[in-house]
């Protein structure tokens, strides 16, 4: 069992939901709410990790991270060291590939409350930020909950995206998904074993105490 | 009732300065065309009627401030709570207007009493809780605080929506269609509800229905819609039985609206020439002799003659003419007469057992008096294409 790898992927898929909760409410909230000119284009865009091979998402992640980049060179001289096969780079990337499993759930959670409700909350002189405390938070919290547990999840299992911009640093961007491939090419079943058992255990908890709390609707992978 | 009650407002007479009240008015093209003007004075209960998609419900979200018409200046209590001339627009929260929706849009995570607490914001947090029962006991609703919506009849959570909507201390309060959801004998007891609270209010009510009824019952005055305009405001007495035009006359249901011309005027009467008689009107002439007009009669105003006995009213405007239908609604007969000579039905109502008595049948022969008084002149419109817009 590799606690070092299996700590770094707790600790990158709490940080992911961490950046990913303000960030995927608010774009719910506008997704569900304002229509805008494009906003499929929008919806799509933010719908293709869930398609994409993840060597592919991995692929462009890389190049728009690299020392080559304007991204890559501004975080260079920033930080002095590179974006790639760092926990940082590994983390904007987590965010990018979890989009679709953060930002679906909440935009149908915020869809489901009724326009009226909304209203009414208002003409009860409630202030922009209460409504949102008080009213569209707790009625879409089905759906936040059942995004933030997917979110972690996923984290927890993705792979390919993790190899082709991460690499495979212990304690820095090998994640325990990784060190499960590389526990089997080491002819290490019994390690690999393990470790993917805990995954499994994990994920499968995680995932039933969301259905658990959520109604079924609002859980949506895509 | 509400003509008395008109009487005693002197907003109804147009003595009272419209600034202590609402006074709406309102110009858009699009989405909606709008062309509306409403006042409403502190006390009274102004009914906006119009059949559905005729604009109610978007000038009630304009007052609120949920939405915004293209142009139009809406003031409450002498305030401008909206005014495109002057750019301003102010938020629903700023306006303290209670609105009261059609299908309530109750907090569904919140039991009644947060539901009311919500709109409490302007209240210390420590009143906030007793200030809510007692709102929910003024509606009845006394030992069903901890309840969610989901958990109250139709009928009890309109009255927490109502609570809710008063809560604010509101300058003005909005009832979007308030009782087209829930069942008819609760609506009843809802109607005496509100007639019994809108004593106790000293605001204006604006009560938006597609119900006729309902609007006359409820309100000290009525505004007719259509399609956005404005068309005429009045008691509603007033408005039912003395239409602006034929079109206001079709949207109060008038069933007798008929085409004819101006034949003499004289003080107090005139005599319009109709189906080869001239049937003789009482009030003021407002056309002068010879003028194409359109006169309407409601269905009380026609009276029929007893068979075995001439009845009051015998000489007055005396037509002849046969039963073509017969329509039995609630305790009265409805029937629809071909008067000899001319092709459109005139109809009347007589109690059922009246009917019975002078043996009314499809084909019978009767005879029936148009009350002078209760003929009503209104400009000439095509009623063929009226029907038909």
């Amino acid at each position: 069992m590799d606690w070092i790898a299996f700590a770094l992927s707790l600790q990158l898929a709490g940080w992911t939901v961490a950046v990913l909760l303000p960030l995927g409410l608010a774009v719910a909230r506008i997704l569900a709410w304002h229509p805008f000119a494009g906003r499929r284009w929008v919806e799509a865009a933010l719908a293709l990790p869930l398609v994409l091979p993840p060597t592919v998402l991995g692929f462009y992640l890389l190049v728009a991270f690299g020392g080559n980049s304007p991204l890559g060179r501004i975080f260079e001289s920033l930080t002095g060291h590179t974006l790639t096969f760092s926990f940082a780079g590994l983390l904007l990337a987590s965010v990018i590939f979890n989009l679709p499993f953060a930002i679906q759930p909440m935009q149908r959670a915020f869809e489901a409350i009724p326009v009226d409700v909304r209203a009414a909350a208002a003409c009860c002189g409630m202030a922009p930020w209460r409504i949102f405390t008080r009213i569209e938070f707790p009625l879409a919290w089905p759906g936040i909950l059942s995004a933030m547990v997917l979110t972690f999840v996923h984290t927890l299992g993705e792979f390919g995206v993790v190899l082709m911009v991460g690499g495979s640093i212990p304690g820095e961007t090998k994640t325990i998904a990784i060190a499960i491939y590389d526990r089997v090419q080491a002819f290490d079943n019994a390690g690999a074993a393990s470790m993917a058992a805990v995954l499994l255990v994990l994920s499968f908890i995680a995932i039933a105490a969301a259905y658990g709390t959520a109604r079924p609707r609002d859980i949506h992978v895509g | 009732m509400a003509e008395a009650a008109t009487e005693l407002l002197p907003a109804a007479t147009g003595l009272l300065p419209a600034a202590t009240g609402l006074r709406v008015r309102l110009t858009q093209r699009a989405p909606i065309p709008l062309d509306a003007a409403l006042d409403c004075a502190p006390g009274e209960t102004h009914a906006l009627v119009g059949p559905s998609g005729s604009g109610k419900t978007t000038i009630l979200r304009c007052i609120a401030g949920l939405h915004g018409a293209a142009e139009g200046r809406i003031e409450c209590g002498g305030a401008a709570w909206y005014d495109t001339a002057a750019r301003i627009d102010l938020t629903p929260q700023a306006r303290s207007a209670g609105l009261v929706f059609q299908h309530y849009a109750l907090f569904p995570h919140l039991s009644a009493q947060a539901n009311v607490e919500a709109a409490l914001g302007h209240l210390p947090a420590r009143d906030r809780a007793a200030r809510a029962t007692e709102m929910l006991a003024r509606v009845h609703l006394t030992g069903l605080e901890a309840r969610k919506p989901a958990q109250l009849s139709g009928g009890q959570q309109q009255r927490v929506a109502v609570a809710r909507a008063l809560a604010r201390d509101p300058q003005v309060l909005l009832l979007d269609e308030p009782f087209s959801a829930v069942d008819r004998v609760t609506r009843q007891k809802l109607y005496r509800e509100l007639s019994e609270l809108r004593r106790t209010l000293a605001l204006p009510i604006v009560l938006v229905t597609h119900d006729l009824d309902e609007a006359a019952m409820l309100s000290d005055r009525m505004t007719i819609l259509h399609r956005g305009r404005t068309l005429q405001t009045g008691t509603p007495r007033e408005v039912m039985t003395r239409p602006a035009d034929p079109l206001v006359a079709r949207l109060v249901d008038m069933k007798n609206v008929f085409e004819a011309r101006v034949a003499t005027t004289a003080a107090g009467t005139a005599g319009v020439a109709w189906n080869g008689t001239v049937l003789e009107v009482a009030g003021e002439p407002s056309f002068a002799a010879g003028t194409r007009v359109c006169w309407g009669i409601p269905v009380a105003g026609v009276l029929l003659h007893r068979r075995d006995r001439p009845s009051r009213g015998e000489h007055e405007n005396p037509v002849d003419g046969s039963v073509a239908e017969c329509l039995e609604i609630g305790e009265d007969m409805h029937m629809g007469m071909r008067v000899d000579g001319a092709a459109a039905l005139l109809w009347l109502k007589v109690p059922t057992h009246v009917a019975q008595r002078n043996r009314i049948a499809v084909g019978e022969a009767i005879r029936v008096s148009l009350l002078a008084d209760a003929i009503h002149l209104m400009p000439w419109r095509d009623l063929a294409r009226e029907v038909s817009a």
